[in-house]
C-alpha cells in the first residue's frame, strides 16, 4: 500500500510542472494543455484522499472536475480558433490587446 | 506489486508531463500529455476508483486530447514552432516561483499526518456493490442538484461553442 503523501507529492509535482509550462510557453494551445495538467493532478489528489479516507465525495468531485475541464476545453478552443482567425497567430505576446 | 506500478507510472508521469512544457511542436505535447493521462488513468485503478478511471481513458484522453489534436492539425501552426521568442528573464523568474512553490507544497504534504474519520466507503463495500452502482446512486441522491447545475453547465458550454464559431464574431 502506497502512502497518500506519495500519491500527494506526485500530484503536487505534475501541478506545479503545469504552472510552469504556463510561465514558459507562449504558444496558446499548449498553455492551455497545461491547464488540463493542473486540472488533472488536482483530481489525483481528489482520489487519493478518497481512497484514503474510505469516502465517495472525492470521486463524485472528480467527475464534476471533468465536466467542466469538458466545457473548459470546447470553449476555450473556441476562443482559440477565433483568435487565430481574427489575428493569425495563437503566440499570446502577439494577443495582448487587454493588457496594459 | 503495489508499489512498484505506482512509482513506475509516476517517473513516466512526470516525466511525459516535462516533456509536454520541453518539446517545441504543439503535436508532440498533445501526445505526451495523452500518456500522462493513461497513466493518470492506471493510477485511479490502483485507487480503487475504476468509474472514474474508465472516464478518465475515455472523456480525458479520447474526446479532449482528440478536439486538442484536431484543433492544432486546424490550425497548421508550422510557423509558430520555428519562431520561438527568447524571455530569458521571465523563463528565470517562472522556474524560480515554480520551484519555490513546488517545493512548499510537497513539505506541507509530507510534513502533516492526515488523518480524519473514516467514510461509509471502505474498497471492500464498495466492490461488493460495484464502483459504478455506488457512484450513480450518491449522483442521483446526495449529489442531485450539482449534477443537475452540470447539464446547465454544458448547455451553457454547447452554446458558447456555437457562438465562438460564428463567422462574423
Amino acid at each position: 500500500m502506497v502512502p497518500i503523501e506519495h500519491y500527494l507529492v506526485l500530484s503536487a509535482v505534475l501541478f506545479f510542472i503545469g504552472v510552469l509550462g504556463v510561465f514558459v510557453r507562449r504558444n496558446a494551445i499548449v498553455i492551455f494543455m497545461c491547464i488540463e495538467l493542473m486540472l488533472n493532478s488536482a483530481n489525483l489528489a481528489f482520489i487519493a484522499f478518497a481512497r484514503h479516507l474510505d469516502s465517495m465525495d472525492g470521486q463524485i468531485f472528480v467527475f464534476f472536475v471533468m465536466t467542466v475541464a469538458a466545457a473548459e476545453a470546447a470553449v476555450g478552443l473556441g476562443i482559440i480558433i477565433a483568435l487565430y482567425r481574427n489575428r493569425e497567430t495563437v503566440n499570446v505576446d502577439d494577443i495582448n490587446l487587454m493588457k496594459w | 506489486m503495489e508499489a512498484i506500478l505506482f512509482y513506475g507510472l509516476a517517473a513516466i508521469m512526470v516525466v511525459s508531463s516535462l516533456m509536454v512544457i520541453l518539446r517545441k511542436n504543439p503535436v508532440h505535447s498533445a501526445l505526451f500529455l495523452v500518456l500522462t493521462f493513461l497513466c493518470l488513468a492506471v493510477l485511479y485503478l490502483l485507487l480503487n476508483a475504476q468509474f472514474i478511471a474508465a472516464i478518465q481513458v475515455i472523456v480525458y484522453a479520447g474526446a479532449i486530447m482528440v478536439l486538442f489534436i484536431f484543433v492544432i492539425m486546424l490550425l497548421n501552426l508550422e510557423s509558430e514552432v520555428a519562431s520561438k521568442s527568447s524571455h530569458g528573464l521571465q523563463k528565470f523568474w517562472a522556474m524560480a516561483i515554480s520551484i519555490v512553490l513546488a517545493i512548499s507544497f510537497v513539505s506541507i504534504m509530507t510534513v502533516r499526518v492526515f488523518t480524519g474519520g473514516k467514510g461509509d466507503f471502505s474498497p471492500e463495500a464498495v466492490n461488493a456493490a460495484g464502483n459504478s452502482e455506488v457512484i450513480g446512486r450518491l449522483l442521483f441522491t446526495e449529489f442531485l442538484l450539482p449534477f443537475e447545475i452540470t447539464s446547465v453547465l454544458l448547455l451553457a458550454a454547447i452554446i458558447g461553442a456555437i457562438v465562438l464559431a460564428k463567422k462574423k464574431l
